[in-house]
């Protein structure tokens, strides 16, 4: 039931928003509260005993379909729930100060895609699953498409196609396995159905996952929708984007895909990796030369789903345990970096660096503050970034000497990247357009320093989140090793 | 009692933190004793350790604070490692950080960034602390990576200044090269062994394939080369310098440099196994001894002068470490730190006497002016130059005869290299000291000798340069045994040792020799360094540091550039997303044909309805 409520509980704030007129904001601040508090709760439940009944809500919806509303949380999902669950928050509170703050509807599609979200990272049915993952994408699209910048319908439009066009290879996948497992789309059978496929049909299911998944993220050469939707997005819109709903690539991979077909993975699991390792240096190597601070951001952030991708398809502990981290620290990163970016959009009318500078000077504790966030991208120890970035490398070098080596560049180009555009925006002489930045406003505070008192927690104590995931890690990598076979 | 050292890093830890948030609600003076305070407690703790080791067994203590990374069979806890190795450091990073602290009170007093400039200084020794005393490779990295940070931020201090900001970003951008292989390295190990934490690798470490154990501190010393700046990941020190005088004096000399050489000597294990790496190692050290010190003959400025003085003694030590005199080189790591320290905070006095002159062809003639100064440099001077029972004297020896012992060639390139110390140090001195004072007026009439916070700090680190080789040597033969199992077979023998010792007491009389050249030529014939404008041929390009920053500027940086861009503004434009548009395209082209088959007419409709159904049929009849 909890579960359930959890998806449940952002909808009723969707309509709550659109009906509470001016109050929107503050109601629909309170629904993403209490989701938190939810989710925490879950997280208790979840951790004093995993196979709590309240977990699991397993309700036959169609018995002609062979479909049920079947969700459920392990360890890997209730990260993904916790995460879900500790932006939003973060995401609504920011919009305030938006133009679109007011506006009932921006607050009730935020909630809906939260609710979808939690769906996508709960749902043990293929069907679910799949009804999830593309509601999730019906909200984000007019979010883009009625509060985006210059340009948007025809941005929103390419990212509209590109992710649903990459979904259906993932339908076509679905069914074929639904077929095989005898008209069902509960996920073990779904397992056990692709495991039991030869290694062709493995090797096609593999590649409708992937290309649905890959899209999502995005992986080179997959990519082409996302600077653009990201640049063009309100900030909010690119935070939700960005900070969660790409997880849902990731997610895919670990729930749907790699346990799904491992003959698959075998064949063309090198293949992936290599492109996802490919996505790393190329799409670092283009951060280098962006102008533009949020569209660096934006490469970035494929630099370093990258490496997420890469290490948990190496399928070791330590890799997927890295990509567990990593979702969770890059959603807090990414958010953060974009919430400054947005912050010196809004005080400059830009984001283009090169016309920046000085702002360290009159604005030190925004400058602290963006340190740290910076600090916590590139992977410094004691920052979020670390562990799981270290645990990825990890995992991948087990997998191949040479991939962890040309992965491992993150390392040296986040540095250049991220440490060229402070420079060029916060150091230095301020000039006539930098001069009359403010420091930060509380509420900005209120959005920052818990950012930050995350990033430097989670650095010195990542254990909470590795004890979290890790016995489901483990149940999911014996559960292929034995094929199944114990369910 | 070793339980204590929890509280080693935690008091600079503290210290930061009060400062840092506390900032302008603090005076000044508060923050001064705070920061230096804390740097003194832990000083305290460290010598209450140091003593109560010399009265016990010696033995290894680790003290688990908290388990930090834990996945599957990976586990690296927050663990200390109490040992004599750690200890040394622990007394040196303590020690001389309070001396520098105490001196910064002085030196950054009326700067507008005081604070910052104290809390990050806090900050620095903390991350220093957590390097030398982390159990396994993974508590080390965070000190390794947390040092990086704070030279950053101390580098870039005057945060005004784009080129200091650049500075500080090369600084940064290089050690993280280094840092990847170091990185690399710590998982080769674990891969190989299993474990990061230095008991249980060391444990197995003959478990380990040779080809394994050799790509594994090769790997590791990139990382040492980027920290403690050798070829090719050295040009980021000398910019570094633009830092304020006691950042270079901490961090640039005395400490956070020196990380590469206790690293590699916390690895001697492994890296006795891998004799190719021992001979890279001390073929680079070798190398970046001679070549730094030949840069050092033209350099004009104090600090650079004493910046390619540090390279080059940081190479003396990796060659030390490379011909198995792990001893030695941390030897030289400990009076280094003393004898640089010093002189950097004495070149510091003088640039604050000089109001922010470093150029030495405006200079001379300052002994008079800036007594205190001018002894105290004169030590730290003959201490480096190995001056006989100076604390230099006693570990470059020791280096020395080991390199003649074990790898002659080498020992004989560092004999070659003491003496080039010993010309460019006295240049840089008798510039400095000696002569006519060569600056304006103004200058000459504001000269003033440094307070006594400034002061007492160098004449501590006065006595420590002279008494501390001597003092400290048979602890340093007694109790760091490192790499001991290997050496012990390829023990010197006493005959050898002697006559080898009589080979030093020789270079020792050529060093000073090189000392009188310089005397004559830069005093009694008073020569000086050309202007910028009249230099020429090799002293111009020796001047330009053999223009190997334009070298890496167009090997590297604009290369990766021109790729960055052409990824951008054309492959990503032109290829890739044309490709994703041309399916688009192409999908919109086919479905714009299809869609003339939905014309509307019924009876087209009709007509495919029915040739369908045929179809159907057919195919069913004839399957």
């Amino acid at each position: 039931m909890l579960t359930t409520t959890l998806i449940i509980l952002p909808f009723l704030g969707a309509i709550a928003s659109i009906l509470s007129g001016r109050y929107s904001s503050r109601i629909a601040l309170a629904f993403t509260v209490a989701e938190l508090a939810l989710a925490v709760f879950a997280y208790n439940a979840y951790m004093m005993n995993p196979s709590d009944a309240l977990l699991t809500t397993n309700v036959v919806w169609s018995q002609t379909l062979g479909s049920s509303f079947h969700v459920s949380v392990d360890g890997i999902s209730m990260l993904m729930v916790l995460l879900t669950g500790l932006l939003t928050p973060f995401i609504v509170f920011s919009a305030q100060a938006k133009p679109y703050g007011e506006s009932q509807s921006f607050y009730a599609m935020v909630l809906a895609m939260q609710a979808a979200l939690v769906g996508v990272f709960t749902a043990m049915d293929g069907l679910l699953f799949y009804v999830f993952w593309e509601l999730a994408l019906i909200p984000i699209w007019f979010i883009c498409l009625i509060w985006g910048g210059e340009g948007r319908q025809r941005i929103t439009f390419k990212f509209f196609i590109y992710t649903l066009a990459g979904s259906l290879f993932m339908l076509a996948a679905l069914i074929y396995l639904y077929t095989k497992a005898g008209n069902t789309f509960d996920i073990h059978a779904l397992y056990a159905a692709g495991n039991g496929l030869g290694g062709w049909e493995q090797t096609l299911i593999f590649w409708a996952f992937f290309v649905a998944f890959a899209i999502k993220m995005p992986v080179f050469p997959f990519h082409t929708w996302q600077p653009d939707t990201y640049t063009n997005a309100p900030v909010q819109g690119t935070m939700m984007l960005s900070g969660i709903m790409l997880k849902m690539g990731t997610y895919g991979l670990i729930r749907w895909l790699m346990p799904m077909v491992p003959a698959g993975v075998a064949q063309n699991g090198y293949i992936a990796i290599t492109l996802a390792v490919v996505s790393i240096v190329y799409a670092s190597m283009i951060a280098i030369a962006q102008k533009d601070f949020r569209r660096m951001i934006a490469y970035s952030s494929i630099a370093h789903v990258g490496l997420i991708a890469a290490g948990m398809m190496t399928f070791n502990v330590q890799g997927i345990q890295g990509g567990m981290v990593q979702m969770l620290a890059h959603g807090i990163n990414v958010v953060g970096l974009f919430f400054i970016c947005d912050i010196i959009s809004m005080r400059m009318g830009t984001s283009e660096m090169n016309v920046l500078g000085g702002i360290r000077g009159v604005a030190p504790q925004f400058a602290l503050l963006f340190l740290i966030v910076l600090l916590g991208s590139v992977a410094l120890p004691l920052t979020n970034g670390f562990p799981g970035e270290f645990l990825l490398l990890n995992g991948l070098f087990q997998y191949n000497f040479w991939m962890a080596v040309f992965g491992g560049l993150t390392v040296i180009f986040g540095a250049v990247y991220m440490l060229r555009g402070y420079q060029k925006m916060m150091l230095g002489e301020t000039n006539g357009r930098t001069l009359g930045f403010s420091d930060l406003t509380t509420n900005e505070k209120w959005v920052l320093i818990p950012i930050c008192i995350l990033i430097i927690a989670m650095g010195i104590y990542p254990k909470p989140i590795l004890d979290l995931t890790e016995p489901s890690v483990k149940a999911l990598i014996d559960g292929v090793a034995s094929g199944w076979s114990a369910k | 009692m070793e339980q204590l050292v929890k509280f080693i890093p935690l008091f600079p830890l503290i210290g930061f933190a009060i400062i840092g948030l506390a900032n302008r609600r603090l005076s000044k003076g508060v923050t001064g004793v705070l920061a230096t305070g804390s740097v003194l407690a832990s000083f305290a703790i460290a010598v209450i350790i140091f003593m109560n080791r010399l009265g016990g067994d010696g033995q290894a203590v680790t003290v688990t604070l908290f388990d930090w990374i834990t996945a599957g069979n990976f586990s690296a806890k927050f663990s200390f490692l109490v040992d004599n190795l750690s200890t040394m450091f622990l007394l040196v990073i303590t020690g001389v950080g309070t001396l520098i602290h105490l001196y910064s009170i002085g030196y950054m007093h009326d700067d507008d960034g005081f604070r910052r400039f104290m809390s990050y200084l806090n900050l620095f020794i903390f991350f220093m602390l957590l390097l030398v005393l982390g159990d396994n490779y993974l508590v080390m990295f965070i000190g390794w990576e947390g040092v990086g940070l704070c030279s950053y931020l101390l580098i870039g201090f005057w945060f005004k200044n784009i080129d200091y900001s650049s500075a500080a970003k090369k600084a940064f951008v290089m050690n993280r090269i280094g840092d990847l292989g170091l990185l690399l390295g710590v998982l080769l190990i674990f891969t190989a062994t299993g474990s990061v934490t230095y008991d249980s690798v060391f444990a197995q470490a003959a478990n380990i394939t040779i080809p394994v154990v050799t790509t594994a501190t090769i790997l590791l010393f990139i990382g040492a080369m980027g920290k403690s700046a050798q070829i090719p990941l050295y040009t980021w020190l000398p910019d570094a310098m633009a830092g304020p005088t006691p950042v270079s004096a901490l961090i640039h000399a005395a400490t956070m440099v020196t990380a590469g050489v206790y690293m590699v000597a916390r690895s001697s294990v492994l890296y006795m196994m891998a004799p190719i790496s021992m001979d890279f190692v001390a073929w680079t050290g070798v190398i970046t001894a001679l070549f730094a010190a030949s840069i050092g003959f033209a350099q004009t400025d104090i600090k650079k002068v004493l910046a390619y003085s540090t390279v080059s003694q940081l190479g003396f030590m990796f060659a030390a470490l490379g011909v198995g005199a792990f001893t030695a080189g941390v030897f030289h790591v400990v009076t280094h730190a003393f004898f640089k320290a010093l002189l950097f905070l004495g070149a510091g006095s003088v640039i604050h006497a000089m109001h922010h002159e470093q150029d030495i062809r405006n200079m001379g003639g300052l002994a008079k002016k800036l007594p205190i100064t001018h002894a105290t440099f004169l030590l730290g001077f003959l201490a480096i130059i190995g001056f006989p029972f100076f604390s230099g004297f006693y570990s470059k020896d020791e280096i020395i005869i080991q390199a003649l012992a074990h790898k002659p060639i080498i020992g004989y390139l560092l004999i070659f290299g003491a003496l080039m110390t010993a010309f460019y140090m006295s240049r840089l001195y008798f510039l400095t000291f000696m002569g006519k004072f060569r600056g304006t007026e103004e200058q000459q009439h504001h000269l003033h000798e440094s307070p006594l916070s400034m002061t007492v700090p160098l004449m501590v680190l006065a006595v420590l340069s002279v008494a501390g080789g001597y003092l400290l040597q048979g602890y340093m033969e007694h109790n760091l045994t490192l790499g001991a199992a290997v050496t012990a077979s390829t023990e010197i023998e006493e005959h050898t040792l002697h006559g080898l010792h009589n080979v030093m007491w020789g270079v020792t009389a050529a060093a000073i020799v090189m000392a009188v050249i310089a005397y004559v030529l830069y005093v009694v014939k008073g020569q000086r360094p050309s202007s910028d404008a009249d230099m020429k041929g090799l002293e111009k390009t020796i001047y330009n540091k053999y223009y190997v920053d334009e070298l890496y500027e167009s090997l590297i940086t604009k290369p990766l550039n021109s790729i960055s861009s052409f990824l951008s503004n054309w492959i990503d434009i032109n290829v890739i997303d044309r490709l994703v548009n041309g399916t688009g395209g192409g999908i919109n082209a086919l479905s714009g044909q299809l869609r003339l088959t939905q014309s509307g007419n019924t009876g087209f409709y009709i007509v495919a309805m029915v040739l369908g159904m045929a179809l159907l049929v057919a195919i069913t009849v004839f399957m």
